[in-house]
């Protein structure tokens, strides 16, 4: 109000100035200010997260040559192959069952080191970390050895207990089990990290009163150690069942799909279909049926843990 | 309800004794305060009874049976900790019900002892909420809720106020003793605020370097002080302690407090002190309040001497004065209006009736 006020009379003020006087303005917001110190972030957003996944959405809906547009044609070609639906079943299976052993055995060995006396935790910490800061692709070619029908160590100390030879990565279910164990053996120290900082965190006057109110330790654990780690174990779960859905490198070599595609996973299929397959658009389409999938866990969880947000 | 009782309790760690030999007997429906500095193993003793802490040597007995070995939820006591310890993801009802539901209450027993307690407490509006949704001050009333529901043999309260701002923890302190009043549950209290244990106890213990000092009742540590340290400790402002001799004038005892000032002592001080060796290094030990303006009329025993003030710290109701004796420095209580200024000379009154006289090596009060 005051600024027409004063402009009325100002007819004499050029045009350029006043532009150049808003222009200003707009550069002195701290909005602005904001907004250009995160442009270079947000630049590399775009170029390396929402490109890309514009693109493959764009690519699913070509025909193979990449010649035509053929708008949910792949997703019907796809759905009417057993395939596919093998490897919906087997993703489920690898990420539910991996992240259900990752959580129990994270939470059980976080418990172990945080009642290690301070002094020597941190030597336990440092060990259990190993196999989740070696490069899996590496990790997972010492588990190929150990897997090996002929030559492995599993097989060689199986045979003096009469069992075996145990066809690790031949057999369907075994491969299943196997591409399993070393996706948890990988991951689960991610979780004994984050559930012993989350442990840490409880105060032990808590566990304190419940002890004087006579809550035994499975108690403790169940009234007290649980609740006060619901957000950090929801927040871990979601973030592994993403990754581990996710998951190529183990199955990639630990199995490449086989025996039988029984251990194909979505993005091991992707690159078999897509790029072993030339066939681009289709294995995008592949890759892409994983989104909606982690988008409604991904709600729920996040719901829920907002829900509490504010209590402790 | 249950009495308590302690026998010669030690705690170690590793080289570290924190408690020394502890006897202490707790009465039936007493409301006992362990009070002492940092580090004087209060806080360790009380813990040492709830059963959070294992016992080195001795024993511990609630109700006449040794529960040294007892584990806490076995003990039937309830503890009030210093930062509330409520259980977050819980309501108001639900943290004051949880021990009675871990121990399969019936329902309709639970509901009506946590109405009950919070009734008590003035919680009522506040029972389905969160910890979070409380002040300070509420947080500790649920607490002390959650204790009272159990109806436990002993209350075992750890620096419980020490959270709340000066206001609310006097307030608090009042509600505490109302409580006591009412449930008159055994009560063992740690703090390290000796008005907080001169006002709440029915007697106080004060330890000091993992001993008990003196047992007491507040009257009895306040005027009978048995070492320097209690008589340091308890009052505020603290006692005085002037380095003095004793010596013979003429038939009469007479204390020397510096070359210029002496006083003959009470015909009733010097019976008492006639027999101590006359080389001993003593203390005057004398409370503000005996320290005051001088008067015109001034009843036998109270000696007057001129000083000058260092500095003078009007309270309301009463100024602080501050001087030297000799390089001692002294405070005084004088009436506000004495006329008591900064770097004033004043002549003041020293009432050598409460007088109390120390050894300055052992710290005995003779």
């Amino acid at each position: 109000m005051a600024d027409a006020v004063v402009r009325q009379p100002g007819v004499a003020r050029p045009a350029s100035a006043r532009k150049r006087a808003s222009l200003h303005n707009i550069l002195r917001r701290k909005s602005t200010a904001a907004f250009l110190m995160t442009l270079p972030l947000i630049l590399l957003i775009t170029l390396l997260v929402v490109y890309p996944a514009f693109y493959s959405l764009h690519l699913a809906t070509l025909n193979k040559s990449m010649q035509r547009f053929v708008g949910f044609g792949n997703f019907e070609f796809l759905f009417r192959r057993d395939t596919f639906w093998l490897v919906v079943k087997q993703s489920c299976i690898f990420a539910i069952t991996a992240v259900v052993f990752k959580a129990l055995i994270g939470f059980i060995v976080a418990h172990f080191v945080h009642n290690i006396p301070a002094k020597g935790q941190r030597k336990w910490r440092g060990m259990l970390l190993v196999p989740w800061v070696i490069p899996p692709a590496m990790s997972t070619l010492a588990w190929l050895w150990l897997f090996d029908p002929s030559y492995s160590a599993f097989n060689y100390t199986l045979a003096f207990f009469g069992i075996g030879p145990i066809p690790w990565t031949g057999d369907a279910a075994w491969a299943r089990f196997a591409v399993i164990l070393v996706n948890v053996w990988y991951g689960a120290p991610f979780f004994m990290i984050m559930y012993l900082a989350a442990l840490k965190s409880v105060p032990d006057q808590l566990y304190e009163a419940a002890a004087i109110d006579g809550a035994n330790w499975w108690q403790r654990i169940w009234y007290v150690t649980l609740p006060m780690m619901r957000n950090i174990i929801a927040i871990t779960t979601l973030f592994s069942l993403i990754v581990t859905f996710a998951n190529f490198d183990i199955v990639r070599i630990l199995t490449a799909g086989g025996p039988l595609d029984h251990t194909h996973i979505f993005a091991t299929w992707a690159f078999r279909v897509g790029i072993e397959g030339s066939d681009i658009p289709l294995g995008a389409s592949v890759s892409l049926f994983m989104v909606p999938i982690l988008a409604v866990a991904a709600i729920f969880i996040l719901r829920d843990v907002n829900k509490r947000g504010n209590e402790a | 309800m249950a009495d308590v009782a302690l026998r010669k309790v030690v705690k170690r760690y590793d080289d570290v004794e924190a408690v020394r030999g502890i006897d202490l007997d707790i009465a039936d429906h007493e409301f006992i305060v362990l009070v002492g500095p940092s580090g004087c193993g209060k806080s360790t003793t009380l813990r040492m009874i709830a059963g959070l802490e294992d016992i080195s040597d001795g024993d511990i007995m609630i109700g006449g049976d040794v529960v040294n070995d007892v584990p806490p939820k076995d003990r039937d006591i309830a503890m009030v900790f210093q930062n509330y310890a409520l259980y977050p993801h819980m309501t108001v009802a639900e943290n004051m019900s949880f021990g009675l539901r871990l121990k399969h209450y019936p329902k309709a027993e639970i509901k009506a002892r946590v109405t009950e307690a919070a009734r008590l407490l003035d919680i009522t509006d506040l029972i389905d909420r969160k910890p979070k949704q409380l002040s300070g001050g509420q947080r500790q009333r649920v607490a002390m809720g959650r204790a009272i529901v159990r109806n436990p043999k002993v209350f075992l309260f750890d620096e419980p106020l020490s959270n709340l701002d000066a206001k609310l923890r006097v307030q608090m302190r009042i509600e505490i003793k109302k409580v006591h009043q009412k449930v008159r549950t055994t009560t063992v209290y740690v703090t390290h605020d000796q008005v907080e244990a001169m006002t709440l106890a029915d007697r106080v213990v004060v330890m000091n370097k993992g001993r008990i000092e003196q047992i007491g009742t507040p009257n009895e540590l306040y005027h009978k002080p048995a070492t320097r340290f209690v008589a340091g400790f308890i009052g505020s402002p603290a006692m005085n302690f002037i380095p003095c001799r004793l010596e013979d004038v003429g038939g009469t005892l007479q204390i020397r407090l510096t070359d210029r000032i002496a006083f003959p002592l009470p015909p009733a001080r010097a019976a008492r002190y006639n027999a101590l060796p006359r080389t001993d290094k003593l203390l005057l030990g004398l409370r503000p309040e005996h320290l005051t303006e001088s008067h015109a009329h001034l009843e036998p025993g109270v000696e007057t001497f001129d000083t000058v003030l260092d500095v003078t710290e009007p309270m309301g109701m009463e100024t602080l004065v501050y001087f030297g004796l000799d390089g001692t420095p002294v405070c005084g209580r004088v009436n506000p209006n004495a006329g008591a200024k900064d770097g004033a000379p004043m002549r003041l009154a020293m009432d050598l009736n409460n007088m109390h006289l120390l050894n300055e090596e052992s710290g005995v009060v003779l």
